[in-house]
Parts: C-alpha cells; sequence; structure tokens
C-alpha cells in the first residue's frame, strides 16, 4: 500500500528550482531511502512533505488524503514525523522535557481539531496528566536507553544521544511515517552500526521510515528501496542492487565517463 | 522616610506584575517585546474611565482592564508574530506609542493630555484603601503580586509553559512536534498583556490620576530590565528585578541626593545595569528557574527509574 506519494513536486526559489516535478512514493512497512549529491533537494522534498515548505506545485498525498500545504503541526498529527539534519533539540530543556513536547498534542486535545480551548487546557493540565506524559516519555527514552539521562539538558548530551534524543523526540509523537534527515551524520562506524539496528527496530514497531543519508554503507544495508535525486530530479527508484547498477546513478555520483 | 521606602514597595509590586507578564513573552516563549507600556495603559485608563465616567467599582474594572489588555496583546499579536528579534521589537514599541498618542488625542474619552483626575479610590467592605495610608495600598499591592506568581508559576509547570519554551528553544523543531506555534504565541502574548493592565488598573487607584505621560516608552524599557536583572524564565527573579530597578531609580530621593543626581540618570544607569549584565552575567541575577527533574530529593513516581535494561 502506497502511505505517501508526491506527484509532480516542485519548489521553487525564484530562478533556482530545488525540487522540480518529482514523483516520490512511500511504500507502507518498508524503509525507503533517498540519495542523492549535495544539493540534489532532498531536505527541500522533506520540508515540502511535512509542511515545513509550501511546494510552488505538485501535491502531497498521505494516506490517500492530500496533504500539499497543510502546516507543520497538522502534518505531524496526522501522523507523520521528521527528524532534522542539523540536529534541532530544545536545548535548554531537559531530555525528558524534550519527549514530552513530542506527547503534548496527545494529551487533553483531540488530534484533529485544534480548537481555541486546547491552549486553556494545556494551561490546566498538571498531575495525572503530566504523570502520563512522563511514563510515554520514560518509555521512548528506554528504547533509546538514554533512561538514565532524562534529567540532563539536552545540550550536555554528546552528540550520538543528541540524535538519538531527536529520533525518540519524533517517536513520541506516535507516528506511522517516519522521516530521518541524515540520521548517522558525523557518526562513527560503531554509532553507525547501533544506528542501523534501531532504524530496523523502529520498522519493527510498524512505522515505516524514510531517510536521507549519505553513509551508502548503511544506505545499501537496511532500505528496502531507493530513491534518487539529482538536481531536484527524480532520476532513479528500485532496490539497492538495482540502483549500485543503475548508470544514470553512477553518472550522478561519479560524473560522465568521456571527458 | 518610611512612607517613601513603602511607596517604592508599591511601585515594585506594580511593575512585578508587568514584568512578570513579561517575562513570559520575553523568557518563556523568547519574543522581544516593548510594548508593556501601551497595555499598562489600557488598563489604566479603562479603570480610570469606567471608574470616573461611568461610576463603576474598581473591583469590576479589574478583569475588564485585563481583557481589554489581552485583547489588544491579541491585535498586536496576530499580524506582528511572524516578526521574529528587531522586528519584533520595533512593530511592539510602535504599538506602545501608537497606544500613548491615542491617549492623547482622543479628547471625548481620555481628555487628552489633562487625563483623568479624581479616581474614586478601591474599598474593599466599605473600608477605603487610600494611597495616602501607604500599609493597607502595600498589602493590596502584594496581594495580587501573589496571586500573579502562583498563576505564573502554574503556568511554568503545566504543559502549556513547556510548549512555549519549546517554542522558544526551536520553533520549527515545535511545530514539527505538533505545536501551533501561533496560537501559543498569541496566548503567551494576550496573558503578558493581561498582567500588564491588572498593573495599570492598580496604578490608576495609586495616583487617583491618569495621564498620558506615566506611559512613555521608558516604562517598557524599565520593565524589561527587571526581567534581564532578575532573570529570564523565572517569576521569583523578575520580582526580585522589579524591586531592584524600583529602589535604584527612587535611590537619589531616598538618601536625599535629588538635587545633585538628576532624575534622567537612572536612564543612563538602567543602560549601563544592561550592558554589564550582558556581559558578566546575561542569564540574570538568579538565573532560569531550575528545571523540574524526574529523580530529585522529592517522591517520585514509580516506575520512573527508568535505568532498567
Amino acid at each position: 500500500m502506497i502511505l505517501l506519494e508526491t506527484k509532480q513536486l516542485t519548489r521553487a526559489y525564484g530562478g533556482v528550482i530545488a525540487v522540480s516535478k518529482v514523483d516520490f512514493e512511500v511504500e507502507q512497512g518498508l524503509i525507503t531511502g533517498l540519495i542523492g549529491p549535495n544539493g540534489a533537494g532532498k531536505t527541500t522534498l522533506f520540508n515540502n512533505i511535512t509542511g515545513l515548505d509550501v511546494p510552488t506545485s505538485g501535491t502531497v498525498h498521505y494516506k490517500g488524503k492530500e496533504i500539499t500545504g497543510k502546516s507543520a503541526h497538522s502534518i505531524c498529527r496526522m501522523g507523520v514525523a521528521r527528524t532534522f539534519q542539523n540536529i534541532r533539540l530544545f536545548k535548554e530543556l531537559t531530555v525528558l522535557e524534550n519527549v514530552m513536547v513530542g506527547r503534548h498534542f496527545k494529551v487533553g486535545t483531540s488530534p484533529t481539531k485544534g480548537r481555541f480551548g486546547s491552549v486553556l487546557k494545556s494551561f490546566i493540565s498538571l498531575g495525572n496528566e503530566e504523570f502520563e506524559m512522563k511514563k510515554e516519555a520514560l518509555h521512548w527514552l528506554d528504547f533509546f536507553e538514554l533512561g538514565e539521562l532524562s534529567d540532563e539538558l539536552a545540550k550536555n548530551l554528546p552528540y550520538g544521544h543528541q540524535r538519538e534524543l531527536e529520533i525518540a523526540r519524533a517517536l513520541a509523537t506516535e507516528p506511522s511515517l517516519l522521516f530521518l534527515d541524515e540520521p548517522a551524520a558525523g557518526m562513527n562506524p560503531q554509532e553507525t552500526e547501533h544506528l542501523m539496528s534501531t532504524i530496523r527496530r523502529i520498522r519493527a514497531l510498524g512505522i515505516t521510515v524514510v531517510l536521507i543519508e549519505h553513509d551508502m554503507k548503511l544506505v545499501m544495508n537496511i532500505c528496502d528501496t531507493i530513491t534518487v535525486l539529482n538536481y531536484g530530479q527524480n532520476i532513479a527508484q528500485g532496490t539497492p542492487k538495482e540502483i549500485k547498477r543503475n548508470p544514470l546513478v553512477i553518472e550522478a555520483y561519479l560524473g560522465k565517463e568521456d571527458e | 522616610m518610611l512612607n517613601f521606602v513603602l511607596l517604592i514597595f508599591i511601585y515594585s509590586g506594580i511593575y512585578a506584575l508587568m514584568a512578570m507578564g513579561q517575562n513570559v513573552i520575553t523568557g518563556y516563549v523568547g519574543l522581544l517585546s516593548l510594548c508593556q507600556a501601551g497595555f499598562f495603559a489600557i488598563g489604566s485608563y479603562a479603570t480610570a474611565i469606567l471608574s470616573v465616567t461611568y461610576g463603576w467599582n474598581f473591583w469590576l474594572t479589574i478583569p475588564i482592564a485585563g481583557v481589554l489588555a489581552a485583547l489588544s496583546g491579541v491585535l498586536i499579536g496576530l499580524p506582528t508574530l511572524r516578526l521574529k528579534g528587531d522586528y519584533l521589537a520595533i512593530a511592539t514599541l510602535g504599538f506602545g506609542e501608537i497606544v500613548r498618542n491615542i491617549l492623547n488625542n482622543w479628547d471625548s474619552l481620555t481628555r487628552g493630555p489633562m487625563g483623568i483626575q479624581r479616581i474614586p479610590m478601591a474599598t474593599v467592605f466599605g473600608l477605603k484603601i487610600s494611597p495616602y495610608e501607604k500599609w493597607g495600598f502595600l498589602v493590596m499591592v502584594w496581594i495580587f503580586v501573589l496571586v500573579g506568581y502562583l498563576f505564573f508559576r502554574h503556568l511554568a509547570r503545566s504543559r502549556m509553559g513547556r510548549a512555549l519554551e519549546a517554542i522558544r528553544e526551536d520553533e520549527i523543531a515545535a511545530s514539527s512536534m505538533g505545536i501551533n506555534t501561533t496560537k501559543y504565541k498569541v496566548w503567551a502574548f494576550a496573558l503578558g498583556a493581561f498582567a500588564a493592565g491588572v498593573a495599570g488598573s492598580l496604578q490608576a487607584v495609586f495616583t487617583l490620576s491618569v495621564s498620558p505621560g506615566t506611559f512613555t516608552f521608558m516604562v517598557s524599557i524599565m520593565v524589561l530590565c527587571m526581567v534581564v536583572l532578575g532573570g529570564m524564565g523565572n517569576f521569583l527573579a523578575v520580582i526580585l528585578g522589579a524591586f531592584l530597578i524600583q529602589f535604584i531609580s527612587y535611590f537619589p530621593q531616598l538618601v536625599g541626593l535629588s538635587n545633585i543626581i538628576p532624575p534622567q540618570f537612572k536612564q543612563v544607569l538602567f543602560g549601563l545595569i544592561l550592558v554589564v549584565m550582558m556581559i558578566w552575567r546575561p542569564q540574570g541575577i538568579l538565573g532560569r528557574a531550575p528545571r523540574m527533574t524526574l529523580n530529585p530529593k522529592k517522591k517520585q513516581p514509580k516506575d520512573s527509574d527508568g535505568g532498567e535494561k
């Protein structure tokens, strides 16, 4: 089943076309890799899908419903979570609080209707609600074995843990679809190895994962299907084996043979 | 002399309310707003006009003053909250000046630069809370501060407080976590303005007259100084900041040096305080309120020792 698809998605910044008529499909239950040289438009595509940017033209459908141009918070509430290329944690909040923010819209408010009163309800919340949120948040911290660090400020965590915390925070929103933007950036081989097993565990939870990554070992190892972008265009898609042999992909990464 | 000290404490209380409001906006959501004076003025005039022209009881005018200020907070908030940093500061600064200009020129309602005099005193069970009997007034003001403090401390500990802080730390990440950032920012503005409106009400029954000259840009700057000096994001610290700034600004009169030190000197001093604080103690005297932790000395939830693997 197709969980998410973009049709002819285009994002132009003035004369620069960052993403050009991209058809991109995410199959439910699979790990989809999105690769391409720097500046190929991978993050722009992520941003346009998750509501941080609005496409110039084209559509995004999620679970059959059009979500093009919806706000980031409503797309998140529909079950699409993400992490960021340059880690965006709430630095001055504790590790636990970071994850609790991910639980924020799950309590007291109806996820679909963001009524006027929802802010008031969040003001009145204490006690039981907070306790439930803590419990849920701790569950996700334990998933990453970060439980012992719950009271640390996020900014004090070592880099690898910060990456994990960001994923934990995204998972706390209980997504069906998780976008990871270069999760292995800056990690050493052991950490990358660990991350691969984590991503597999996330899939085992029934969550569909899409990831942008430059680490080909990771991509080729864990992705079921790969989409390649170059100059904003979708130039190839298929299984890791197919992608490895695809002449267009080789050209995009290594250049043409003659000249 | 004692009277003068009491006066400082009364003004500290009134400004503490405003500073707590500013703290929601600046300390929690991280927006540099410079229009507490505008909300303060709206609250003051609401009480003045309602009680003088329409003969309302002071206690009834307080919620109106607060709500009117809050509504104008929403009014200024909705269009300007797309702005950040310096741009928001300029927009809000403009709003404060617009309020003052309206008060100066809407003669039929505000009586222009003359202002409104003979505001009836506040009464409790038939007892007048006269500004000339400073003890009584002092107690009343500080009860307001206490209630305000409890209110805002609750805010800080609630889910809403955490959402506001998340927005301050990273707005994009917050919205990607399902938080409607616009809505929370507007509410923060409304709450901050509400506090200033109530402070304005108290100011009106303390001075028993209002005029546009009171609500200058300097007031907003003083309030901002209080928050920075005490410690952003810490409501107790902000109250301390309010007292210190009031104490400093009345210091020349207090020690009888007002002939030597001109009143304008305090403006130089505020600027100096801001610079010195930014260099040596940017977090303020007390700094941010300590974060709530899972494993403090206090009781903890049963399943909180998340270390089991």
